[in-house]
């Protein structure tokens, strides 16, 4: 892990709030892992103060880090409008990312709009393993071409929300119906999921309902992304009336569904 | 290479090898930054406060920015002194620099219980008194904005210790010279200022507040110009040793605190923005002087031209 004053190679908009910004790091890049993440200070001076976690999209030709964002925010803002051969100081590799499927399993992406970003990553990595990626949006003009402007080229199944593309409903109504009709068996697969929280729960849900493991990703606001600061606590599971955290940016951000505590979210 | 500039200064008897040292909460239990920063370089780390037993701390959210800084409400989470003293302790012991402890109690008694539990622990250069926490039998109210608690605190914990005890003041108060020399006459060695400025942020698409505390302690560099000015308050008030802390970003922010009468900083939120900022900031001092010709870093200290 390191911190690296670093260049700007490219910063794309891939649609309407969508950007995809690479930086080199040949360092980051041969640590980083499916579902690790790095934090991003926006500027050097203290507007805005604190960085930005982003998820690790893809990692190019070993030297050049991807990641995937959507301007929600001050932050993102003055991130969307850094040009190529800017510098920006990056912290990586950070946390923990998803554990691989064992062999014979079938690895099941399940992707809430722009937390489509770390599973990209990680259908790289499984590229050449059974696999199932779905990605739901809110309407068909949400959707972010994952497949034809990004380099993933194995299909991805889509959802909206409004029925205007793909699956109508929401992507959990498309898991649904995908586990309900598939052949190969419970026993065999693995869910990855990453959206925004009240899905997450969701898939949860079906995950522990059919008895599939499942790993979820998680977004939190965060300050040193070290473990240091505690302020990214999620709630866990505990056996007892005391409450329980652990932290998104050490512990997480990726953790087998089953120990979150899903009842505030 | 000379050793010129000296940045060596003395919290009472407390020797530090430079002014600059981590404050609590923001540089976890003293290993988290290792990628970063060699704790041996610094004048001294502060460690997350500890209480008796463990604490689970608040809901989330517990963190928000604002302008120039970032609200907190971490609920001082953390994994009880037993667990300190057992499994990090170790991992900080040998380190050539000072590892102060930073505890807090959710009542006078449970101060002397930590005064009494590191009594006598190895490695433990000093104590930290968080006072700046509500108070449980007294109806939620901040120990530290009562002078005659944090006296009985200061004194509980001074008469408790083998180890110097360093009372870290809240601003949150009317006038913190009173609480300084409360501490003071109760024998505390040093004082550390400024905790946190509470404050509040509202998400107005919700009409919520921002922290699930509702309120929470805003630290950064917003806080900086009122920080400075309790500092130099305080120092011209009592007669022990003070730390300055509060929005300290860089080795200007540091020296101002110095100037003020500051006889060393801590340095907070800027760990989260720059990992590497403790240092920056020892490397900025010695510029200064080597740049100024001042040999000795003391000969800044309480420099402020009237």
């Amino acid at each position: 892990m390191i911190d690296q004053h670093t260049e700007i190679v490219f910063n794309r908009k891939i649609k309407s709030g969508i950007f995809l910004l690479g930086f080199r790091s040949p360092h980051i890049a041969s640590e980083s892992r499916p579902g690790q993440f790095v934090m991003v200070r926006i500027n050097d001076g203290i507007d805005p103060l604190l960085r930005r976690p982003f998820s690790i999209f893809d990692v190019r030709d070993k030297n050049t880090i991807c990641i995937l964002y959507k301007t929600v925010g001050h932050g993102t803002d003055i991130l969307s409008w850094k040009k190529a051969g800017e510098k920006i100081s990056v912290m990586g590799p950070l946390g923990r990312g998803f554990s691989m499927p064992d062999e014979n399993r079938k690895a099941i992406l399940v992707a809430g709009g722009i937390g489509a970003a770390p599973l990209h990553f990680l259908a790289g990595t499984l590229k050449f393993r059974p696999m199932e990626f779905m990605a739901g949006f809110g309407t068909s003009g949400d959707i972010i071409p994952l497949s034809q402007k990004t380099g993933y080229a194995a299909g991805i199944s889509i959802a909206t929300d409004d029925g205007s593309q793909g699956y109508p409903g929401m992507v959990t109504g498309l898991l649904d119906e995908y586990l309900s009709g598939d052949t190969h068996g419970k026993d065999l697969m693995s869910i990855y999921a990453c959206g925004p929280s009240a899905m997450l729960k969701k898939v949860s849900f079906i995950a522990s309902h059919r008895n599939i493991p499942c790993q979820v990703s998680l977004e939190a606001l965060m300050a040193c992304g070290l473990g240091a600061c505690q302020g990214c606590a999620v709630k866990i599971q505990s056996q007892d009336d005391q409450p329980f955290y652990r932290h998104v940016c050490k512990d997480g951000p990726v953790f087998p569904s089953h120990i979150i505590d899903w009842s505030n979210i | 290479m000379s050793n010129k500039p000296d940045l060596r200064v003395k919290l009472g008897t407390l020797e530090l090898k430079n002014p600059v040292m981590t404050a609590s909460g923001t540089f976890g239990y003293g290993r988290e930054f290792e990628s970063f920063v060699d704790p041996e370089l610094l004048g001294g780390i502060v460690v997350k406060g500890l209480s008796l037993k463990p604490m689970a701390g608040n809901p989330a959210p517990r963190i928000v920015e604002t302008p120039g800084g970032m609200l907190n409400a971490i609920g001082l989470a953390n994994i009880g002194i037993d667990e300190f003293i057992e499994k990090r302790l170790p991992l900080l012991k040998g380190l050539n620099t000072n590892v102060i402890v930073n505890i807090y109690g959710h009542s006078i008694a449970e101060y002397e219980g930590l005064a009494k539990a590191f009594y006598g622990i190895e490695g433990v250069s000093a104590l930290e008194v968080n006072i700046s926490c509500p108070n449980v039998e007294m109806g939620g109210m901040i120990f530290g904005k009562d002078p005659a608690v944090s006296s009985k605190i200061t004194e509980k914990v001074v008469k408790n210790s083998d180890k110097p005890v360093i009372v870290k003041l809240t601003p949150n108060v009317t006038d913190i010279r009173v609480l300084a020399r409360a501490v003071e006459e109760s024998g505390a060695s040093v004082i550390s200022l400024i905790n946190t400025l509470t404050g509040m942020a509202i998400d107005i698409e919700r009409r919520r507040p921002k922290l699930a505390n509702l309120s929470g302690g805003l630290s950064g560099p917003a806080i900086k110009p009122v920080a400075l000015y309790h500092v130099w308050q305080v120092v011209n008030s009592v007669k022990i040793p003070v730390i300055g802390i509060g929005g300290i970003m860089d080795y200007r922010d540091a020296l101002e605190f110095l100037i003020a009468g500051a006889k060393a900083i801590q340095v907070g939120t800027a760990n989260f923005v720059n990992p590497r900022a403790t240092l920056d900031i020892i490397d900025g001092l010695k510029s200064y002087c080597l740049e100024k010709g001042i040999d000795d870093i003391n000969e800044i200290i309480g420099s402020l031209n009237g």
